[in-house]
């Protein structure tokens, strides 16, 4: 007899999967890869979310994942903008070559 | 073990295998349209798990949503921009990075592990007034139903807030990618740019 499954382990999940994210952000110098790094994480999020409004049985946390899909799909909307226009001008540039700011 | 606990268990774990797998390929894929197909499969492994924790309208709003639209704007941009070839991964402008980052990744997944396995108990109370299930109710549309009541009533401004983000979203996008007619110190700024290249 092996147990139900606990909501623990959708959090464990959701944990690895922030932690991949955030590591591929940091050590990624490709910006669209990095864009997808940040994709990650807010699906670990949503991943907590979904898993604690099943378990404390409130329907709020599937309206707060909701609200954070339009979030991210607003923020991928505007950044791969962004990317565009730097890229058109710039091909090829990594994060690392966009250093005009630097002092 | 009864047969539907087992089920429970392949869908989770293939599931999580899905999630993890694609994860790993977006950070260590050199081409980024791979990088891009493995993101395709981690959110088809998070909207799995939505439907295993009977969040069904959510599981279809992400495989439209992130796999769909999200993930092909991606790719869009990839070939527009024709950066679609392998880069070299082995060249680390800073020395130590990669070491910090890891050092960052495990200490956040360790610090949040630990703090679900301490809180396990807790997880247990149940405050919510429910989730309606369909099997449960035998509506087959609880689910919506429910969330559709909550959205439209308790946070029915923060929902009329979206509508004026995702229009700033648009008219921004569209600012910021526009090519600008040469004319007058556009076209100055123009000549500039086209040099510098």
């Amino acid at each position: 007899m092996i147990a139900a499954i606990e909501p623990s382990w959708y959090l464990l999940l959701a944990a690895l999967l922030f932690g991949i994210g955030a590591f591929g952000l940091l050590v990624r110098r490709n910006p669209l890869v990095m864009f997808m790094c940040i994709e990650l994480m807010l699906n670990a999020a949503n991943l907590t979310f979904v898993a604690l409004a099943t378990q404390l049985g409130d329907i709020n946390g599937q309206t707060a994942v909701f609200f954070v899909m339009v979030v991210a799909a607003a923020e991928v909307v505007v950044g791969l903008g962004i990317l565009v226009s730097i890229l058109r001008r710039r091909p090829g540039a990594t994060a690392d070559d966009l250093a005009e700011l630097k002092g | 073990m009864s047969d539907a606990t087992f089920l429970e268990y392949v869908v989770f774990f293939s599931a999580a295998l899905m999630i993890l797998g694609g994860a790993i390929g977006v950070i260590t894929l050199k081409n980024p349209v791979h990088a891009a197909l493995g993101l395709v499969l981690t959110l088809f492994g998070v909207a799995v798990q939505f439907v295993a924790q009977q969040a069904h309208f959510l599981a279809a709003v992400q495989v439209i949503v992130y796999a769909g639209a999200i993930v092909v704007l991606f790719l869009f941009v990839i070939m527009l921009l024709g950066v679609d070839e392998a880069m070299d991964l082995s060249i680390e402008p800073i020395p130590i990075q990669r070491p910090l980052a890891a050092v960052m990744a495990v200490g956040i997944v360790g610090l949040v592990g630990a703090a679900v396995v301490r809180a396990r108990d807790a997880l247990d109370i149940n405050p919510g007034t429910g989730i309606d299930v369909a099997q449960e109710t035998g509506n087959n549309d609880a689910n919506i139903q429910q969330l559709a009541a909550n959205l439209y009533g308790d946070h029915v401004l923060a929902f009329q807030l979206t509508s004026v983000l995702l229009i700033v979203a648009v008219a921004g996008t569209v600012l910021l990618t526009r090519k600008w007619p040469r004319s007058g110190d556009d076209a100055r700024d123009a000549e500039h740019e086209s040099s510098d290249v």
